[in-house]
């Protein structure tokens, strides 16, 4: 049974093929049936792999294909690891991938790229699944990239506004810094440990290096730079909130369950690397807690529904790297599980509703939804209930996890803890206030369309996942070290841990529900409102880039535009024709000029005989 | 017999061939252009007659014979141009035959 896991890529990489031999040329049922099959197979598959895998001693199964390059001592190869850790990320990819694949159908009906939308995310499927499963590190390497293309591609989808292209090369470039970070972290991996294949390069790292020696807190952070340009980690998170220029699908399953990952699935995976480097380690907590702060406060004050859920990600994010910081490794792939699951299902509730909205994203313009797109509404309920971690949803345990084991790892641990449940507050108001103003006040946007069962099979599964998606935890204490138990946590700080997200959602209520409490007198002060304006433009990071980095740098092309090199070329050239201009006035066609210049040239040769 | 003296005769030589080249180069019709190259031969010539004779030798007359048929031979040539030239552009102006210039 495990023989088959090289079908599983495999089976997207095929709809991919066939979608984009044909050229649209399919009808968008056969579309339809192809590109959520592909993926559907692969579901298919994992389940049987994972229930095989699940109930054998769960050794790590290695799958070897073919030697990809054989360059002096390296020979990369084709190989796939299964794993709990690859396993677990296998379910999130191609279940909540076949979900979101059933919702587009919905949701893209007769839009005119329906089939090259279904090329793009088999393509961005296969490529996330070959992340996952590499054997060794440039392969992961080649998926990286490769989920890097198709985000790039789907959220320039809608090619013709030159804003989506713009978003979309915003991605691409940004996240570009940092796979530069990761390729010269692999550079240097394979320059000191001589292999690139995970497992063998785990073992050497811990063999060779010290704890805390340079070269693996070196390389550690080179990974990080990798890690958080891919899963928008301050500072490079600007990009994700431009990347909701996409269609919704593509919003749901690349920036908010699988790609946005990776950076979290590296460093579990490489956690050895992280474990040598503990200030590293520290850094990624650090990171986690500051990315996770400031964007809860951005979410606070976007009025567009797909930004807030952006910035909301880009924070639940910040939790799974604030875990892998603190060591609660499982924890993060856990949190990455559930989030996956509620952060799904919160945006193609929210894609339904800008459906019926006529793509309207505005907030401000929705408004007493909740009886006209009942089913939205309530998926939407159940979502935001798991992200505040509401008790007994999926993301109160792997929230819960994370926050005690960060309280129980030392005086930086009780730091970050502090962050996390400050965030977790910031969490609960912006959620709240998100379902508050769309689905409840007075309406003042008429809805027309009726939804498709295309849109809510998936939006109900969801729903049920992110109540109970906990229950379908693996256990991955074969792969990742559980953290170190110290002495029993304190009742208050669970007492606190608890009680945070319900104070939030409480002052939401007050303030966006019932109004008691009034902002109006607080907000309309200049200071206020230029920190909103601050906050709203995501900590003025994107000015600071476009000064910084953009507008240099478009100067330096601007100078450069008739390239500084062909100098050389373009000067010889002119003293070439300058020569000969001045031999062309010498030929005058004149008689007497030649006559006149031949007598000089004899009386120049005469004169020569003569003096020498 | 009195001789002339060489250098007397070697002046008058040079006199007439500075004068032809001042032709060439001053004169725009080109039938006197043609003449002042007849005078700059004749006055080559000349030199190469009293050189002969300054030495006694009969190869300067014999040089003088081939510098005749020369230039007869250059004349035939050169009217039969000067006729081309005065059918084409209907003007004997050196000047104004400038159409290969660069």
């Amino acid at each position: 049974m495990l023989g088959l896991l090289w079908l599983i890529p495999i089976a997207p990489l095929v709809g991919f093929l066939i979608l984009v031999s044909t050229e649209g040329r399919l009808s968008p049922r056969n579309v339809s049936w192809v590109g959520v099959g592909s993926i559907g197979i692969a579901a298919l598959l994992t389940g049987l792999i994972g229930a095989t895998f699940l109930n054998s001693p769960m050794e790590p199964f290695t799958q070897v294909l073919w030697t990809w390059m054989s360059v002096g001592g390296f020979a990369p190869q084709i190989a796939f690891y299964l794993d709990a850790l690859s396993l677990n990320m296998m379910f999130v990819i191609t279940g909540v991938g076949f979900l979101i694949h059933v919702y587009s159908v919905g949701y893209m009906r007769g839009d005119a790229g329906f089939s090259r939308f279904f090329a793009y995310m088999n393509l961005f499927v296969f490529a996330m699944l070959v992340l996952v499963l590499a054997d060794n590190l440039v392969l992961l390497f080649l998926g990286w990239e490769g989920v890097g293309l198709c985000s790039y591609l789907l959220i320039g989808f809608w090619y013709d506004n030159p804003e989506n292209g713009y978003a979309a090369r915003k991605a691409f470039i940004v996240t570009r810094v940092g796979d530069t970070a990761m390729a010269l972290g692999l550079f240097l991996l394979f320059k000191h440990l001589d292999t690139l294949e995970i497992q063998p390069l785990m073992e050497r790292a811990s063999e060779n290096w010290e704890s805390g020696s340079t070269l693996a807190v070196v390389t550690a952070l080179l990974l990080l730079g990798g890690a958080v340009g891919k899963s928008a980690q301050l500072p490079l998170q600007t990009w994700l909130p431009d990347a909701m220029a996409g269609p919704t699908p593509v919003s749901a399953l690349i920036h908010a369950a699988t790609m946005v990952t990776a950076g979290v699935y590296l460093i579990a995976r490489t956690h050895v690397l992280f474990s040598l480097a503990p200030d590293v380690q520290l850094a990624v907590g650090m990171v986690g807690a500051a990315t996770l702060l400031i964007s809860g406060v951005t979410a606070l004050t976007q009025t567009d529904i797909k930004r807030v859920l952006a910035y909301s990600t880009i924070s639940q994010v910040g939790y799974m790297f604030l875990a892998l910081g603190v060591g609660a490794w499982s924890a993060a792939i856990f949190h990455l599980m559930t989030h996956a699951f509620f952060k799904a299902l919160l945006f193609m509730a929210a894609g339904a509703v800008i459906l019926a909205l006529h793509h309207e994203q505005d907030i401000y313009k929705m408004g007493g939804l909740w009886r006209r797109l009942p089913v939205a509404f309530w998926t939407f309920l159940i979502g935001a209930c798991a992200l505040v971690a509401m008790p007994m949803t999926a993301g109160y345990f792997s929230k819960h996890e994370i926050l005690l084991t960060a309280f129980d790892n030392g005086p930086s641990g009780v730091g970050l803890w502090i962050a996390g449940v400050l965030g977790a507050l910031l969490t609960a108001i912006y959620s709240s206030k998100l379902v508050l103003i769309v689905f409840f006040g007075h309406q003042s946007t008429k809805t027309s369309e009726k939804l498709d069962i295309n849109l809510h099979v998936p939006l109900v599964i969801l729903a049920v996942l992110s109540l109970f998606g906990a229950l379908l935890r693996i256990p991955l204490d074969s792969v990742l070290p559980e953290p170190a138990q110290g002495e029993e946590i304190a009742g208050w700080a669970e007492w606190v841990t608890n009680a945070l997200p319900l104070i939030g959602i409480g002052l939401a209520l007050l303030i966006y529900g019932t109004r008691s409490i009034s902002l109006e007198h607080w907000l309309t002060k200049p200071i206020a409102e230029r920190l909103q304006r601050f906050w709203f433009d995501g900590w003025g990071l994107d000015w600071l880039y476009d000064r910084l980095l953009v507008r240099p740098y478009c100067a330096i092309a601007k100078l450069n535009h008739r390239d500084v090199v062909d100098f050389l070329y373009t000067g010889l050239a002119t003293i070439i024709r300058g020569c000969h201009l001045l031999t062309t006035r010498t030929q005058t066609g004149q008689l007497r000029w030649y006559a006149a210049s031949m007598l000089l040239g004899t009386l120049l040769v005469i004169a020569i005989g003569l003096f020498t | 017999m009195n001789t002339i003296p060489m250098t007397h005769g070697l002046a008058l030589a040079a006199m007439l061939f500075s004068i032809g080249l001042t032709g060439v180069l001053v004169r725009r019709n080109i039938l006197f252009v043609l003449m002042s190259i007849e005078l700059m031969l004749n006055a080559a010539g000349l030199a190469f007659v009293f050189a002969g004779a300054r030495w006694g030798q009969a190869d300067g007359q014999i040089f003088f014979l081939l510098i005749l048929t020369l230039a007869a031979a250059e004349v035939g040539v050169a009217l039969g141009l000067v006729l081309q030239i005065y059918r084409r552009f209907g003007s004997l102006d050196v000047d104004a035959i400038s159409e290969m210039k660069g």
